[in-house]
């Protein structure tokens, strides 16, 4: 938390200018009982009704400078604190993009939209709270207790011993709660759970029939919850009984001791009723520095989750890279012998080498966790090697400016993504500022110009969240589109098409061809049918390279795509390829 | 007013825990009668400390005895008070919560199928939740609130009618401050959380898009974007935190005024005659003590507010429609529950006609006659419906014309357990329980022995696997659990299968996510299941789809053709196409 409070930076004044308010109107609420007790003592005792009149104006004068203070004081921290807010999710949101896929993959995009909005929202108000109350509650307690020994010293010892030990019942009570809440937590996750899982796994449930069990197993953990709320309420149900029971013994000891001190003339009935309302202040101030330190404890720990975060450091680096020049003749996409894992041990590719040449188009052929994503995932370097090298147009790709490098490739995800927006905001992402014969063009190579034409609005047509406004293959056509903008020098087409029909992906390869000659073509792809076609084909198996050639050659010579082959396709129908 | 309806809904659920609802009123009353009583006993025992030499101890002692007794009994009743609510609330919450659970396995899978999953469990826990903080503020503090109003207005009536009225006339104010900033504050927190949800859903798209951010290089585009409504945030939310944290300092000033007003009503009053210091002294912190309770009661208000909005989200699942009554229920003397050995295996489908919403017509006028130990292979592209074929053969949905028969009885007239303990059902989405492997497989017969689950493992040729796993059998399987595969959950729900083996089976195979080494014994548990079995395959093999003795092929929710490859292939229409797009030739 401490290492946030940079945030503040900008808000210098404001920061101090609110708790400095804030203490004034605790003095000012501080003198409350000095002046009545003066109402008392002066102008009961002698008579004087003026002086009563006299010292009403001046608690009205007191509550009016308090309120100005107070409101002072709440808008300056009500600006600091959001200001903070505000400047840390700039930052914040700042750094989640300067990672690399590594740590987003490690995050999972829950935890980070959770770090950003919730923790945040949770820090700011603890650093809004803690301006207006961190000087206000300790200095009412202080204060109240000097003012009690302008009074009288000996009375104040009642003091002495009354707040510590209200302080001691509110540190004990919130020590013993605070983990048992975490506790409750734990167990309404549970609950939480179960339901999921119950939602998710209707069908089996049904198909077993075991919805009794489920309902059984629903209840027990619904009464273990219970049970544990009911403890924990138990015990800080104490807080307010306990502090209510020590502090009126307080006001007895006061008014016994007190009344001894009015006999012997030291101090006035007045001082004495002042001294009730001091001790009654002093609750009251620690039953809200309690909330605070509550509030405190939970934005610190959110605190701790963010710079967790923020102490992470991007895992692939362009610090200090300069813009490079291709060398001439040098293939646009080389592997030599490149071996990855994404942890210590587990190998995912191993002892890959590959040469693509400009405009070649080479299908990835393998079964699932093979390692042919994480391979097209080396060429952006959205992580970088464990062994050997990738190079684009012949320079390690460790060397290009990420943008620089990025900017030379398309790639089309095998979750089809599409962002809330327009067509046209969403083909944009390829190429800025790409004018509509631009767009129409990468529309019509990635056959989607037809569907496009024919929506309201064209490339105007709003996309909603997650594109889920569009049919699984139109989605898949816009991200290709997208890519295709970008007039990539690569392109890379991640098991992308398996949503469209055959003849439209027939279409979708010629236009490819057409459009993009020089482009070199990366086609991942689970089946055989998908690959066929490209110049030549990786096969990989369980992170190996066990063959590279074309189709014939391979149907031949490499026995693991012979077998891809086969259970897809029948010997005649392959061997016809 | 329809709230008061939802308010009366909850209170129904409390009826059970009554009598913890008449101990925490009689507790709260005792409570706020002392409590009330308090400031008389320390207005008395000042008034017995005039001034030097007049201090009538002797009074003063049996008056501070009682004080601690009150504040004692005071306590002691305020904290049985809690503990009753506490109960009270917490049971009713429970009950609450048991009753959606048990109204979700009762619900047709549409209902199911049709709502996001998120907002049922955010019914379940989040708005739950907040019935129970309202519940619990409201049992608390409500009628603690009242009470304490009532009671100083009678305690301070009873010592000066003057002062009393000083006080009635000054309050109003506090609700006129108190309105004013609600008033503004609900506005901004408005605004605030308009705003608040544009950014997650921003950041929400954004970061679970991260992947194609960074390969587009769209980082600063979307900090931009960012940026303008992080901007909008920080204005309405200094508004919005600024006018609510209005609130304390206007009541505070208030109740200065009041306390002001009585100061010196009260002292004028003490010098006329009418009131002693001490009384004075009781008013001050009645006065001190007064606007409390409104603003409790105002915070009470607005949480019962939101429990309510919530509480009619739980009662919208709760009041769901349930499945069609059980057959046993409706008409108990035609009720047939199917035996294992009532079923001959086979499968009629006459005339049936479905659609998950009346305008769009899916399946209409299908027959189907399917001997026993026949295989049935249904394909057709990615999302063309054929899990609806599924749907209505478990009796997930229900047909809407026409007719299936399983073993010649009409399946409504069969209770939907045993129907769909006809079934064994593998689907392509792996669901296990949290739970042990054990459990997991014994899912289907709770009471089977380690021996039989063993055996149900081999069959699926699961058993080598979990041997290797660190606890064998008994490994938990949890939803971050890495170290199982998919394709090995796969294997433990054919496990699960093997261990009913019922007559008929419903299989989806698995197209993805598998390595081949599982694939192909998944194959082979598969061949060896069906073998004699009638057999519903969703199929993706060439092998299984060739091998069927008839091929239902579907496109967007309708069948268009069925019958056996070679014929099939020999129309050259729809399936023709369909396999030459996926097996392409040349």
């Amino acid at each position: 938390m401490i290492k946030l409070i940079k945030y503040l930076k900008g808000y210098i004044l404001q920061s101090i200018i609110a708790p400095l308010f804030k203490f004034l109107e605790a003095s000012f609420e501080l003198i409350v009982p000095l002046v009545m007790a003066g109402i008392i003592d002066v102008g009961v005792k002698n008579d004087d009704e003026g002086y009563i009149y006299g010292m009403g104006l001046v608690l009205v004068l007191l509550g009016v400078l308090g309120l100005a203070a107070s409101i002072t004081a709440q808008y300056f921290a009500a600006k600091a604190s959001m200001g903070f807010g505000t400047a840390l999710r700039h930052d914040f949101y700042r750094h989640l993009n300067s990672l690399s896929h590594a740590e987003i993959d490690k995050l999972g995009s829950d935890t980070m939209t959770t770090r950003i909005i919730n923790d945040i929202n949770q820090t700011q108000t603890g650093v809004n709270m803690f301006l207006r109350l961190f000087l206000r509650s300790p200095f009412i307690v202080v204060g109240s207790i000097v003012m009690c020994l302008t009074i009288s010293v000996e009375l104040t010892l009642i003091f002495a011993v009354a707040a510590p030990v209200i302080g001691l019942i509110i540190y004990l009570i919130m020590n013993r709660t605070i983990p048992k809440y975490k506790k409750i937590q734990g167990r309404l996750d549970r609950v939480s759970l179960l339901t999921r899982e119950n939602l998710a796994g209707v069908r089996v449930i049904r198909a077993f029939a075991r919805q009794k069990n489920e309902q059984e197993d629903f209840e027990r953990e619904t009464a273990e919850l219970m049970k544990a709320q009911v403890r924990v309420g138990r015990i800080s149900a104490l807080l307010n009984p306990l502090t209510f029971v020590v502090v009126n013994l307080a006001i007895a000891a006061i008014i016994w001791f007190g009344g001894i001190s009015v006999d012997t003339g030291s101090i006035t009935q007045g001082e004495l009723i002042a001294l009730v309302n001091y001790m009654n202040q002093i609750l009251l101030a620690l039953i809200y520095l309690a909330n605070l330190i509550n509030i405190l404890t939970k934005a610190s720990a959110s605190g701790a989750r963010i710079n967790d975060i923020f102490a992470m450091k991007p895992s692939v680096s362009d610090e200090g890279n300069v813009e490079q020049e291709g060398v001439t003749g040098a293939p646009a996409v080389e592997l030599r012998d490149v071996s990855f894992g994404y942890h210590e041990g587990g190998a995912v590719l191993d002892g890959i080498s590959l040469r693509a040449e400009k405009g070649e188009v080479i299908g990835i052929v393998g079964g699932t966790g093979s390692g042919k994503t994480t391979l097209v995932n080396l060429i952006p370097r959205f992580y970088d090697v464990a062994g050997g090298e990738v190079l684009a147009n012949g320079v390690d790709v460790k060397k290009y400016p990420l943008k620089q490098l990025r900017r030379k490739i398309g790639i089309v995800p095998q979750r089809a993504v599409l962002f809330k927006g327009t067509v046209r905001s969403n083909i944009c992402w390829g190429r800025k500022g790409a004018s509509d014969d631009e767009i129409w063009a990468a529309l019509e190579t990635a056959q989607a110009a037809e569907f496009v034409r024919k929506l309201d609005g064209g490339l105007d047509a709003p996309v909603e969240q997650g594109g889920r406004n569009f049919s699984g293959g139109q989605r898949q056509r816009l991200t290709i589109a997208r890519a295709v903008a970008m007039r990539p020098e690569i392109l890379i087409l991640d098991d992308s098409s398996s949503a469209l029909d055959f003849a439209t992906d027939a279409a979708l390869r010629k236009a490819l061809a057409r459009d993009m000659a020089g482009t070199t073509v990366f086609i991942v792809s689970q089946r055989a049918a998908g690959v066929k076609h490209a110049d030549r084909i990786l096969v990989l198996d369980d992170g190996k390279a066990v063959g590279l050639g074309t189709h014939k050659e391979l149907f031949e010579s490499c026995t693991v795509y012979r077998e891809i082959c086969l259970s897809q396709l029948t010997e005649k129908e392959a061997q016809n390829g | 007013m329809a709230n008061f309806g939802i308010l009366k809904r909850i209170l129904r659920f409390t009826k059970p825990y009554l009598h913890h609802l008449v101990l925490a009123a009689v507790f709260s009353a005792v409570n706020v009668a002392l409590t009330l009583y308090i400031p008389i006993l320390i207005g008395n025992a000042v008034d017995c400390t005039v001034e030097a030499g007049k201090v009538d101890f002797e009074a003063i002692l049996p008056i501070l005895v009682q004080l601690a007794a009150a504040a004692a009994i005071a306590a002691g009743a305020s904290w049985a008070m809690s503990l009753c609510t506490n109960k009270l609330t917490y049971f009713t919450v429970r009950d609450i919560r048991r009753q959606v659970f048990a109204k979700l396995q009762r619900v047709p899978l549409s209902y199911i199928d049709s709502k996001a999953h998120g907002d049922l469990i955010s019914r379940m826990i989040a708005d739950t939740d907040q019935i129970s903080d309202g519940l619990l503020m409201g049992f608390t503090q409500l009628f603690t609130g009242v009470v304490t109003i009532l009671g100083t207005l009678g305690f301070m009536l009873s010592i000066n009618l003057w002062i009393t009225l000083i006080v009635v006339v000054i309050t109003p104010l506090s609700f006129f401050v108190a309105s004013f900033v609600a008033k503004h504050s609900f506005q901004m927190f408005r605004l605030q959380s308009e705003t608040r949800g544009k950014m997650t859903a921003l950041t929400g798209e954004m970061l679970s898009g991260q992947h194609l951010v960074k390969a587009f290089c769209h980082e600063e585009e979307a900090e931009a974007e960012f940026d303008v409504i992080n901007g909008d945030l920080q204005g309405y939310s200094v508004k919005a935190v600024f006018f609510s944290s209005l609130t304390n300092p206007s009541t505070r000033f208030v109740n200065g005024l009041i306390y002001a007003g009585v100061g010196v009503f009260g002292a004028v009053s003490a010098l006329a005659g009418n009131i002693s210091v001490g009384q004075l002294s009781c008013f001050l912190t009645y006065a001190n003590q007064y606007t409390k309770p409104f603003n409790e009661i105002s915070g009470v208000i607005t949480e019962l507010q939101s429990a309510l909005a919530c509480a009619k989200r739980v009662f919208e699942v709760i009041d769901a429609e349930p499945e069609q009554a059980e057959p046993e229920q409706a008409e108990p003397e035609h009720a047939v529950v199917l035996t294992p050995d009532r079923v001959d295996g086979s499968v009629a489908l006459d005339n049936v006609s479905f659609s998950y919403t009346p305008e769009k017509p899916l399946i209409e006028g299908f027959s189907l006659d399917v001997q026993s130990g026949r295989h049935i292979a249904i394909v057709g592209p990615t999302g063309c419906g054929k899990t609806t074929l599924i749907n209505l053969l478990m009796r997930f949905y229900d047909v809407q014309g026409g007719e299936i028969r399983v073993s010649g009885v009409p399946v409504k007239d069969i209770t939907r357990d045993s129907l769909r303990g006809a079934y064994g059902m593998v689907l392509q989405e792996t669901w296990l329980k949290n739970g042990t492997v054990f459990e997991n497989i014994a899912y289907g017969k709770p009471d089977a022995s380690k021996e039989d689950v063993v055996n149900a493992a081999k069959a699926a040729h699961a058993h080598s696997f979990i041997e290797r796993l660190p606890n064998g059998y008994d490994t938990r399987i949890s939803d971050d659990e890495t170290n199982i595969s998919q394709g090995q959950k796969q294997l433990l729900c054919i496990a699960r299968v093997m261990l009913c083996l019922p007559p008929m089976l419903i299989l989806d195979e698995a197209t993805s996510s598998i390595d081949t080494m599982t694939e192909s014994r998944i194959q082979r548990a598969f061949d060896e299941m069906t073998e004699g079995r009638t057999s519903f395959i969703v199929a993706h093999r060439l092998s299984t789809i060739r091998r069927a003795d008839c091929i239902l092929v579907m496109e967007s929710g309708h069948i268009v053709e069925m019958g056996r490859h070679e014929e099939l292939m020999e129309k050259g229409g729809f399936y023709a196409k369909l396999y030459n797009s996926q097996f392409e030739v040349s």
